[in-house]
């Protein structure tokens, strides 16, 4: 029978929640890397046992981990992350030049087609790649030449956070940087084009419309319709129909349109995905409720989701990462906050239940559809 | 033989229980140490010193007789008593927090 496994990440570690198709009854394994941060992991979509994860400490620092079967046993790999050449500077938060300097890997993007490929974006910004399974990394240094020099840190650092490949232009990869925005390049990471036309961040940049420095907090896309991109900006929900050469807002009735992750429905393209969060400083739902909410239309009417989430006293957040989508017939989402709570829907958000409650702080949440 | 104590997150990233021996050629410095300890354990590139700049990261202290040697040069030597393994040369996670 088919089946889902959750990849868990948290402030102290990994856990795995696997169930079958029904969702109702879950195994919880871990915490694995016990102590460790775990900003991200990530299965092959061409091998699910193939596993990456993302180990951190501030005593220690990077980590790279890999599976080859699927969570139940766990190797390091390499953990050498060099800029090529003469990194340079980018803006420090105060408008002077700052040295890129490594601190951690965000996410890690396993090629669609071959187990051994996968992707690192990090902090300073920057985008890796390993073809030989983590083992040694490489950067695309490309990337920060688009105007990296103006790139400054959002609150939470310069942190490359998003990589979405497109699986209809193998050479075609959109990632996205806090607080740099959307770039695209279209022959496997060796040019780069800022893709940030239509955002606009009056309250954070001196030209709200400029071609580099808007706070994108994630971007996704479906992969049977990969010219049509979402994104949850810092504030406001935007939508591009044309690959990302430009952006239209599409927040319509949201109570707010400030949040982190943002999903869509594994068999219906214009079925979103968002949580609202009150603000840029009130990181938690408004009034206390935790919402979902779900856009049929691709954006603009949005209807909230409730039905088992808790609807008072509840200030928690739900990181960019912290959101995933399963792909059996009746679609999954889940979502981990950082309360510690992972919840889960099985019939694509009409009802939810809390899988675990008393995690650390969840920093991501993958989930891989089983056979 | 050198004896090193590894912090626990380090002694199960590198898969080991208890201290390290290992032998160290030449004068016992702290490069020399970790030097043989990366080349045992691969794994710990990286944790200790900068990959590039072999540099101590922040927050790794280095103990050993009672003494701290983080901000001892590394390529001073090391006390006898680590020298004849009469003492275990200590790798320690700095206190942080509150």
């Amino acid at each position: 029978m088919s089946g889902v496994r959750l990849l868990v990440g948290t402030r102290k570690g990994a856990f795995i929640l696997a169930s079958d198709g029904k969702r109702e009854r879950w195994d919880i394994s871990g915490p694995h890397f016990a102590g460790w941060e775990l900003y991200h992991l990530k299965g092959s979509p061409a091998d699910p046992n193939r596993l990456y994860a993302s180990q951190s400490s501030g005593w220690f620092g990077q980590q790279i981990q890999r599976s080859n079967d699927g969570g139940k046993t766990w190797e390091p790999v390499g953990n050498k992350f060099a800029y090529l050449g003469v990194p340079g500077t980018h803006q420090w938060y105060d408008g002077t030049p700052h040295p890129w300097e490594f601190k951690r890997v965000w996410h890690l993007e396993p090629s669609l087609t071959d187990p051994d490929t996968v992707y690192a974006g990090v902090e300073d910004a920057a985008l890796f790649r390993s073809t030989d399974g983590g083992q040694t990394w490489l950067e695309l240094p490309e990337l920060r030449g688009v105007k990296g020099h103006l790139w400054q840190p959002g609150a939470g650092g310069l942190g490359l956070h998003t990589i979405v490949l497109d699986p209809s232009h193998p050479d075609r990869i959109f990632i996205a940087i806090s607080a740099a925005g959307v770039f695209r390049s279209d022959d496997a990471g060796q040019t780069w084009r800022p893709m940030n036309r239509g955002l606009k961040s009056p309250n954070e940049l001196p030209d709200p419309d400029a071609e580099v420095g808007h706070c994108v907090h994630r971007i996704a896309m479906h992969s049977a319709r990969p010219s049509v991109l979402f994104m949850q900006k810092h504030w406001d929900v935007m939508r591009s129909d044309d690959a990302g050469e430009s952006w239209r807002e599409v927040s319509g009735n949201l109570p707010t349109d400030f949040g982190f992750p943002i999903g869509v429905h594994a068999h219906q393209p214009d079925t979103i995905y968002v949580v609202p969060i009150k603000s840029d400083s009130e990181h938690y739902p408004p009034d206390g409720k935790l919402r979902v909410y779900r856009s049929r239309t691709g954006g603009n009417e949005w209807e909230a989701l409730t039905h088992g989430l808790p609807q008072r006293d509840c200030y928690v957040n739900v990181l960019r990462d912290a959101m995933a989508v399963d792909s059996l017939d009746s679609c999954g989402l889940y979502f981990g906050t950082t309360g510690g709570q992972v919840y889960g829907s099985a019939d694509a958000g009409d009802r939810w239940a809390p899988i675990v409650r008393d995690l650390p702080a969840v920093l991501s949440v993958e989930v891989q559809t089983l056979p | 033989m050198i004896r090193v104590v590894l912090p626990a997150h380090l002694r199960t990233l590198a898969g080991v229980e208890g201290e390290v021996k290992l032998p160290v050629e030449g004068p016992v410095t702290q490069r020399a140490v970790l030097d043989a300890l990366e080349a045992r354990y691969p794994m710990l590139r990286g944790t200790i010193r900068d990959h590039l700049t072999h540099r101590r990261r922040p927050f790794v202290r280095f103990f050993a007789c009672k003494q701290d040697l983080s901000h001892e040069p590394p390529d001073a030597p090391l006390p006898d008593a680590v020298a004849t393994a009469a003492e275990p040369f200590l790798i320690v996670g700095a206190m942080a927090g509150g």
